[in-house]
């Protein structure tokens, strides 16, 4: 097949290129170390290039991509590959964008970060790795490539959770993300044959066919939904499959729990979407009629279920990154809505309002595991009381942290507070007003734990033991960077949100 | 419609001036701030020196320097970059950008460490208290207004007293509430409105409200119960940014704990942002139901009036006094409003700008004093007029001026704001409160000659080990100035008297409800 990109007729696995650039990246970090006179001795700076490089390409690729029509209605139309195993749409690309940069600032953050360690090719390469698989849950489009696609994206995860091979914690919090992992794996699968069972195809398209409004089967049907969506909680940190990510988050070193709790979430959310919308629309009522299996109501549950649990926990924290890991969960929360909120009249709006979420969320959800990066460069400690007074010998970062913060708060500093609107946007449309309350409770209690932070780094004196002694290059670029961006996130938050609207309206 | 007008030019300067002077050394901040904000006193004084406009914002009038951009779709409203000014908020654009100059200058002195620091903030805080005065979209305004508490938080929490950390925290906690409480009034509001609406420009959302009949019932509240309790929620929460008696109570620690400059601003201009939201959004949306409601919401102003001077008169520090004093003052801002009369409004609005100079002097020459002093306790001091006699002066010029000293703002104000009650139609027994009113500027007197006979006159005393000499120049010109600012308002209301009565007299037509 051949299709059309900016004027010239290309393979049509040209559209993958993002994809292809992340994995290719991978591939080439493995030789470069390879071919070095003794292995293992590359040049971290080389290292660190290289993937940086790889995911920025995927980030441009997609971001022109989307730009230049391809995928869209307008443009090239959805490009199926692989006998429709995969498809390249505006919903791929733009959450390829989002999994794209984050990487980009997780592999320049690790440059710094890594200074010293052993097996540092290894590191990059399973970042790029776990992308890769990101980027193609991003584009699976049946259930058997998505569960590979998943697992392609978690097992290079649970082996950078356990990078820091001496540090205990490192360890156990890889050995617990393996666990429940597998288990959450064994519960998707499960689910898998369940639907497979009772729709006799894994191709998201035929599923829907085959189903109808008014399937057979519907118990087991309806408990083979049920499974699935626990397979995405764990991927997305959701309850009930939330409780490794607390643990995950803070024993990984902090740029892979960046990488998690910002990418892997992401790329958990766009399969969901896509699984839910492309395969369960009509059981679930989206096609109007009363739904056979009402996943809607569901996934209500769980949406007010883990923004209030992650809530509550996060306030609740001593150690500032256990915090960040329930605020994730929290988060996780509010991206549920753009599932939770879909009986609005305009489902293309809410469930675009949630890509946007994910969107900034990916900016300042990593800028502020990365600020932790830096601390735990500095060695300054994991509680709030240690990060006393930081602002005296780090203002700069310290204030990219505060961006960070009050932006997940939904303060109007940066991106997070739009998003936020949209969300409650979408809630109000569905006239889900549980939900929508939810949301405005729970950000309102997020600003507590989150100026908790704010406050220690500001308005606290100092240790005085605390002493700042190397300001990073890398990592301060790519907690500025963060902050940059979350901030541009405001104003320009309406030139990119018809495009996560536009995508979203082709699942419809 | 152009987009590169003055106001993005004043946004810009200030942004970018608080960015470069953030990454600047300690020891150029502070003379580099100043000169940055002297940028936008010179564009807004060019902006008023051709102002042309006519009517009110809200109400259709023509605006000036006006601009629109569309900014982010959400659902079916359709959010706008929409900025422009009219005569109620250029003159309360211009105190900000004054006030903020001179709250700079005054920073010289007592502010010595994280400089640079400071100085952003600084500028950080005149940038979005300009987008609160200038925005004319809902969205827009709510991330102003919101962003104005940001710099507030960390300039009280960091440079603040002793106290600051709590201060700076019941500040945040307080303001953010209300926000959040008038925010779900707006919110209830325009999905009244429903489809009457397709954006949340405030012209488009006033003009539905006061035409009358758009308003639907929302899950169930009926439109008369939906304009009350939206009116009372969004009344809430303005109130606490006023402050209005009983949602007074984080003024005086703020006050108390921030740095001089800061309490500056926070009495200069901040407290305006609630008195200017009251008038924009209750009493120009929702005029028919504060005239019905008129009675209650005087009797808060008047309990403001009375019950802050009398707090302040129970006062033995000085920055507690003025801080007090401020919430007395305020309360004649919510009497001239509600009175519903040309006076009335337009009182209001010349007191919002004659408090925030006038409370800015004060503050700043309770400053003075402590900095030469480093005590603010009534009873600590004795007679420090001669030591410090230009300051002193200034200080006693500007408590006249707080008692209502013909020829200064004070006077113009509050007589135009009386006169304006006296009249009112809507207040129950409006010559009998305007009295009862009134009453509050003799207690203001009191308290305010009480102070000054102890502190400054009589036997030299002081109670700390400091050797008290004359003031900086640095501290003691931007009083001079605040003084010349306050005697000419006082002395030529019409500088901008004419220009608030043009933007406030629309107010009073229209807006009947046929329900």
């Amino acid at each position: 097949m051949v299709i059309d990109i900016a004027g010239a007729s290309v393979p049509d696995w040209v559209a993958l290129a993002p994809t292809v650039a992340l994995g290719l990246g991978a591939m080439l970090l493995f030789v470069v170390d390879m071919v070095e006179p003794e292995p293992g001795t590359s040049s971290n700076a080389t290292l660190a290039g290289i993937s940086t490089l790889g995911a920025l390409v995927a980030f441009l690729v997609a971001g022109s991509f989307l730009v230049i029509g391809v995928g869209q209605p307008d443009g090239t139309g959805a490009v199926s590959l692989f006998n429709d195993q995969l498809v390249v749409d505006g919903m791929s690309l733009f959450f390829v964008v989002i999994v794209g940069s984050v990487t980009a600032l997780v592999s320049l953050a690790s440059y710094d970060y890594l200074a010293g360690q052993r097996y540092q090719a290894e590191y990059y390469a399973l970042v790029l790795l776990a992308a890769t698989g990101m980027s193609l849950m991003a584009s699976a489009n049946g259930l058997a490539t998505a569960f590979v696609c998943l697992e392609l994206s978690s097992l290079p995860s649970y082996a950078l959770v356990a990078f820091l091979k001496d540090n205990k914690g490192s360890v156990e919090a890889g050995l617990k993300y393996f666990l429940v992992g597998a288990l959450s794996s064994a519960v998707l699968v499960y689910g898998i044959s369940l639907v497979y069972a009772a729709s006799g195809h894994l191709q998201f398209d035929a599923i829907a066919e085959s189903l109808g409004a008014e399937p057979e089967f519907v118990g087991v049907l309806g408990i083979g939904v049920v499974m699935v969506l626990l397979g995405f909680a764990f991927k997305t940190a959701s309850v009930p499959f939330h409780f490794w990510a607390p643990e995950a988050y803070e024993g990984a070193p902090a740029p892979v729990s960046a990488f998690i709790s910002s990418a892997s979430k992401a790329a958990g959310f766009v399969l969901a979407f896509r699984v839910f919308l492309t395969a369960f629309p009509e059981i679930g009522g989206l096609a109007g009629g009363d739904p056979a299996v009402d996943w809607i109501v569901a996934v209500q549950v769980l949406a007010v279920v883990t923004m209030t649990v992650g809530n509550f926990a996060a306030a609740t924290q001593e150690k500032v990154k256990r915090m960040l890991a329930y605020s994730s969960v929290g988060h996780a929360g509010y991206a549920l809505i753009g599932l939770a909120a879909l009986n609005a009249p305009q489902q293309d709006f809410v469930l675009g309002a949630s890509m946007m979420h994910l969107l900034v969320y990916g900016f300042m959800n990593t800028g502020a595991f990365l600020f932790v990066a830096l601390t735990e460069h500095w060695d300054v400690g994991r509680t709030f009381q240690d990060f006393n007074g930081l602002s005296e010998q780090a203002p700069l970062a310290c204030a990219a942290m505060t961006v960070f913060l009050f932006s997940l708060a939904g303060l109007p500093i940066g991106g997070g507070f739009v998003s936020k609107l949209y969300l409650l946007g979408a809630t109000v449309q569905a006239g889900t007003w549980l939900l929508g309350a939810a949301l405005v409770v729970n950000s309102a209690l997020s600003l507590y734990y989150y100026s908790r932070v704010v406050r220690a780094m500001w308005f606290e004196e100092p240790d005085a033991s605390l002493e700042v002694d190397s300001y990073p290059t890398s990592l301060y670029a790519a907690v500025v960077i963060a902050a940059v961006a979350t901030v541009v996130l405001l104003p320009a938050f309406g030139l990119l949100s018809p495009s996560a609207i536009d995508a979203a309206s082709v699942l419809f | 419609m152009p987009i590169a007008g003055p106001i993005e030019a004043l946004l810009a300067v200030t942004v970018v001036g608080a960015v470069t002077v953030f990454l600047t050394p300690d020891e150029y901040a502070a003379k580099l701030a100043t000169g940055i904000s002297l940028v936008p006193v010179a564009v807004s004084l060019w902006m008023y020196s051709v102002f042309e406009a006519g009517g009110n914002a809200l109400t259709g009038g023509d605006l000036a320097f006006e601009s629109t951009l569309a900014w982010i779709s959400l659902g079916q409203y359709e959010l706008a970059y929409h900025v422009g000014l009219d005569g109620v908020s250029l003159p309360l654009l211009l105190l900000t950008t004054v006030l903020t100059t001179l709250a700079l200058v005054s920073s010289w002195t007592p502010i010595g460490e994280r400089e640079s620091q400071f100085y952003g903030l600084m500028l950080l805080m005149e940038a979005s208290l300009i987008g609160v005065f200038a925005a004319l979209d809902f969205l827009l305004w709510l991330v102003f207004w919101e962003f104005v508490l940001i710099p507030m938080y960390f300039l009280i929490g960091v440079w603040g007293g002793p106290r600051r950390k709590y201060a700076a925290i019941k500040f945040f906690v307080y303001t953010n509430v209300a926000t959040l409480v008038m925010f779900i009034g707006f919110a209830a509001l325009i999905f009244g409105l429903g489809d009457s609406i397709s954006s949340f420009d405030l012209p488009e959302i006033a003009q539905a409200l006061r035409t009358g009949g758009n308003l639907e019932t929302f899950v169930g509240i009926e439109p008369p119960v939906l304009r009350l309790a939206a009116f009372t929620l969004m009344f809430a929460g303005f109130a606490v940014k006023v402050p209005v008696f009983p949602l007074h109570t984080w003024l005086p620690d703020a006050h108390v704990e921030a740095p001089t400059p800061v309490s500056v601003m926070l009495a200069g201009v901040l407290l305006k942002m609630g008195t200017y939201a009251l008038l924009r959004f209750n009493f120009t949306m929702l005029g028919e139901t504060a005239k019905a409601n008129a009675g209650i919401i005087v009797a808060f102003g008047v309990l403001s009036v009375i019950y802050g001077a009398l707090l302040a008169l129970a006062q033995r520090d000085l920055k507690r006094i003025v801080a007090y004093s401020s919430i007395s003052s305020m309360g004649y801002v919510i009497l001239g409003l509600v009175a519903f009369t040309p006076h009335g409004f337009g009182g209001a609005t010349f007191q919002m700008l004659s408090h925030g100079l006038i409370s800015g002097l004060m503050f700043m020459a309770v400053g003075v004093i402590y900095n030469e002093t480093h005590t603010r306790m009534v009873g600590d001091i004795s007679g420090i007029a001669d030591r410090m006699p230009w300051a002193v002066g200034v200080f006693v010029a500007a408590a006249f001026g707080y008692m209502g000293l013909p020829f200064m703002s004070g006077f113009a104000a509050e007589y135009i704001v009386f006169q304006g009650a006296f009249a009112s139609q809507v207040i129950p027994a409006a010559p009998l409160v305007t009295a009862v009113t009134m009453f509050g500027i003799v207690v203001v007197a009191g308290y305010l000659l009480w102070a000054m006979q102890r502190t400054l006159f009589g036997e030299y005393s002081l109670e700390t080990d400091y050797d008290v000499t004359r003031a900086p120049v640095q501290d003691v010109v931007p009083l001079v100035v605040l003084l010349v600012l306050v005697i000419a308002l006082g002395s030529a209301p019409g500088l901008v008297y004419g220009m608030i009565q043009d933007a406030v007299n629309p107010l009073l037509y229209g807006g009947v409800l046929p329900w």
